[in-house]
């Protein structure tokens, strides 16, 4: 049984004080747990950013790599370690901006991994410019006037690509955003959730703002209907649903083919290469009636 | 004998790969060894394009520009390569053009006689065999082989096709053919560089391999992502090279070895991701294959035009290692180096080729292949007990485990960090300590460094200093001069960084040869090696270095 101070680390947390991270990362620990995992069994891999800063908070595995990159390197760690429980850590920045075309693609690859969005609308860690998801109108650093681009619905294109679980979360209630990571988590497949959570140093609305617009998706709503999903992704404004939009079966796991004809164990643990093969195949670069043979011994 | 080139010229889209596969299997059968190099326009279809065989009894693996056959398949290629065919030379095409020259209609001979005009080629083929005194008996076999998978009926009428462009070709031929070229023992292997390559990545436990389509690298992928399955290696297309890499070290992270190809451009991308290998100390082991540049440059040609890139490729300061293999033998040793050196000092390894040694098919006795085997250097979990990924020792290499394996958990970081991975700002102790740690790697790596191949040094007055896939066209225009009366001798660099301990004899003239514009080697040398050099024999045009082109430039600029 793994319990909360397994997750426990003491590395010197560099957010704001008060800072929505602080609640995002508490969801994690006890999601965590809830389901069991250890922190061995655990990877999170991260790029730059913020959030990005979260897999050192948390006692695990863990990949801080480059900006916007850490879809690729998690899908690297799912090829080669299908055991791990490997979550990505990104936020709006990171995922939609400089990762966006990693983001794409890796929605049309399908490994069985977690990618969680802390998204705050902001570029936070250089101090306030336009992301992605920052609304039109709204002024930052570097868009005083306003900002004249589209925000990007990363949720709708999730469900347009094939994703088999889309959800949204809001970092002003851990409880509910523990259950979304825990059914995310526990889903085989690309599992995506975008959560709310409002800078408290450069954002434009406080928590109570967020609060006042947000509301749960009810047990009436069906989450496997696309076009349903399509409609819910897209509302926004007085009214912001949270919950999971959209959940169906997964379509075939990234590599899994390869997985069925050649092995599931990590590949650190495959055998050497059978050097029988490859001489098999060097000798398909020469005629095969020659006298002279490859010296080898096994 | 004399060595023979042979030429065969079409369009693209004509079939000249398939002809040329055929005959140059054709002759390594014989018993002979057999060097091809293609040169090509970036486009599927149109054009003209030419692919070369040369023939000789031991290996040359270096390329000739002269024809002493020429197979022209349509009128265009004949005109646009009859410039390349000696005077004593033959050629062979549909239409009567000149004196010395077997003329078969293929495709009239293959529609009449033969119902279809797909015989053509293979009518062809036929031909030049019968031209180079070559068995017949030695061609149906390659036929039968290559075709086997087509049914009984295409290998029937591809056979009857050769026997009649061979008749009609020895018919021709009396008096004016000289050429025999009788079954002998030796047996080659054929390869290319891109062939060579994914073998040697199995070969040294490569897991994972992912990459970006990028003419002349995606011959490795192409050719693992077929035998993936079998081989035990999984081999993704990325979206982007910038992925590719990312993807790669994913994989090494978690224990296993990976690697990506690509090109100069490809690599651009990845330079990022080559910082981050030398900073999180995942191994990752790049394959450049370089063709001109800058920016697109020229797509289907060759070059050595990344050396100081490879070097200097990635901000911030870090150790690499940059081999540059000379030929497909070589290629296959390095890239088990390369896996091996990777993971031993916990880095990125790049691994220059080029157009010329990733497409050339180069002959090859034996790959010796029991004197080289992968080394695993990942660390025993059971003998650690409080588990540092970034411990400092004595030689900068912590030990490494694969996340998942153990109760030890891996964390690395993009940041500068401390022993656990977590980032640091500690700037009067930690980021000094590991920053000399990663440093400290290069000390031990320079220690496993080949040193460069020497050959008649000693007594040259002259010597030429290359680098990469340029060996064969250097001991080629080493003999040529020789007989010219010259003193010269060679100096040749398959291992480029770190450099190792090595003196350049005194009283020598140096020149370096290579395929760039600005001497990209004789900088490297003379910043490191503090040798001066009279000047470079450069070929930037996009066709490979033969031996005639260092004699004949050596002759202008520097005799």
């Amino acid at each position: 049984m793994s319990t909360i101070d397994d997750y426990q680390n003491n590395v010197e947390i560099q957010w704001c004080p008060g800072c929505t991270n602080f609640s995002i990362l508490q969801a994690f620990k006890k999601a965590l747990v809830e389901l069991d995992r250890m922190p061995q069994e655990v990877c999170m891999v991260s790029g730059i950013g913020q959030a990005a800063k979260l897999p050192h908070y948390l006692k695990c595995n863990f990949f801080n790599g480059l900006h916007g990159r850490a879809l690729p390197v998690a899908t690297g760690v799912h090829v080669a370690n299908p055991r791990l429980t490997t979550i990505v850590v990104t936020g709006d920045g990171d995922c939609y901006g400089e990762g966006g075309n990693h983001f794409l693609h890796t929605l049309r690859r399908n490994p069985d991994i977690t990618v969680v969005v802390n998204n705050n609308e902001i570029y936070a860690l250089t101090k306030g410019q336009a992301s992605p998801t920052t609304p039109l109108g709204e002024s930052r650093t570097l868009q005083p006037k306003g900002v004249q681009l589209t925000p990007l619905n990363a949720l709708a294109i999730a469900i347009l690509h094939g994703c088999g679980f889309v959800a949204r979360g809001f970092a002003g209630d851990i409880e509910h955003l523990k259950n979304l990571l825990v059914e995310a988590i526990s889903y085989r497949g690309f599992s995506y959730v975008d959560v709310i959570q409002p800078c408290i140093t450069w954002g434009t609305h406080p928590m109570n703002w967020y609060r006042d617009r947000i509301y749960k998706i009810g047990d009436s709503y069906d989450p496997t209907n696309r076009e349903s999903a399509l409609e819910k992704s897209m509302e926004w404004g007085n009214k912001v649903p949270i919950g999971i939009i959209y959940k169906v079966a997964s379509s075939e796991i990234f590599a899994g083919r390869f997985r069925k004809a050649v092995s599931t164990r990590p590949m650190f643990e495959f055998q050497p290469p059978n050097r029988k093969i490859i001489f098999k195949l060097l000798s398909a670069f020469r005629a095969s009636d020659g006298s002279h043979k490859e010296a080898h011994t096994d | 004998m004399k060595d023979i080139n042979v030429i065969i010229a079409g369009a693209a889209g004509e079939g000249i790969h398939t002809v040329g596969d055929i005959l140059a299997r054709t002759i390594s059968a014989q018993g002979y060894a057999v060097f091809t190099w293609q040169e090509y326009e970036s486009r599927i279809r149109g054009g003209q394009n030419s692919y070369s065989i040369r023939i000789s009894e031991k290996p040359r693996n270096a390329p000739l520009l002269q024809a002493d056959a020429l197979l022209g398949l349509n009128d265009g290629a004949v005109n646009k390569y009859k410039p390349l065919l000696k005077e004593e030379g033959i050629l062979i095409a549909q239409r009567q053009s000149r004196k010395r020259m077997i003329t078969i209609p293929f495709g009239e001979v293959a529609k009449e006689e033969l119902n279809d005009k797909i015989f053509a080629n293979t009518i062809a083929i036929g031909a030049l065999t019968g031209v180079l005194g070559a068995d017949l008996d030695t061609l149906n076999q390659v036929l039968a082989e290559k075709f086997k998978k087509k049914g009984q009926g295409i290998v029937q009428g591809n056979l009857s096709a050769a026997q009649k462009g061979y008749r009609q070709a020895t018919q021709q031929c009396k008096g004016m053919c000289a050429w025999k070229l009788p079954r002998q023992e030796a047996r080659y292997y054929l390869v290319s560089g891109n062939e060579a390559i994914p073998l040697a990545a199995t070969f040294a436990g490569c897991r994972f391999i992912a990459a970006y389509p990028m003419t002349p690298s995606t011959g490795i992928i192409n050719y693992l992502a077929k035998e993936g399955e079998l081989l035990g290696i999984f081999a993704e297309q990325a979206e982007d090279e910038i992925a590719a890499i990312n993807m790669a070290l994913g994989v090494s992270y978690s224990g296993a070895r990976a690697m990506t190809a690509t090109s100069g451009g490809g690599f651009a991308l990845m330079v990022e991701g080559i910082s981050l290998s030398g900073m999180t100390e995942t191994p990752v082991v790049v394959i450049l294959a370089q063709r001109p540049g800058p920016a697109t440059g020229l797509p289907t040609r060759t070059a050595q035009g990344e050396l100081l890139f490879s070097i200097n490729a990635g901000h911030g300061e870090f150790p690499r290692l940059v081999l540059a293999p000379s030929d497909p033998y070589d290629a296959f040793h390095k890239i088990v180096k390369a896996f091996n050196l990777a993971d031993k000092y916990q880095m990125p390894v790049i691994v220059l080729t080029d157009h010329f040694l990733a497409d050339s098919q180069f002959s090859v006795l034996d790959f010796h292949l029991n004197t080289v085997s992968p080394t695993s250097y990942i660390a025993d979990p059971q003998k650690i007990r409080d588990y540092k990924r970034y411990q400092l020792t004595k030689n900068g290499i912590s030990p490494r485990l694969c996340p998942g394996q153990s109760r030890h958990l891996v964390g690395v970081d993009s940041d500068e960090h401390d022993e656990e991975g977590h980032i640091t700002e500690d700037l009067d102790v930690m980021v000094r300590s590991m920053v000399k740690k990663r440093l400290s790697k290069l000390d031990s790596l320079k220690q496993e460094i080949s040193l460069p191949e020497e050959t008649n040094v000693n007594d040259a007055d002259i010597v030429f200093v290359g680098w990469g896939s340029s060996r064969g066209a250097l001991l080629e225009g080493l003999r040529l001069l020789k007989q010219e009366g010259n003193k010269v001798g060679m100096i040749h660099f398959t291992e480029l960084w770190p450099l190792p301990e090595f003196s350049f004899p005194n009283g020598k003239t140096y020149i370096t040869v290579e395929s760039n514009a600005t001497g990209q080697l004789a900088r490297l040398l003379r910043s490191e090696y503090s040798v001066s050099f009279k000047g470079t024999i450069s070929r930037y045009d996009g066709l490979p270095l033969t031996g005639e082109y260092i004699r004949s430039n050596f002759n202008e600029y520097y005799r």
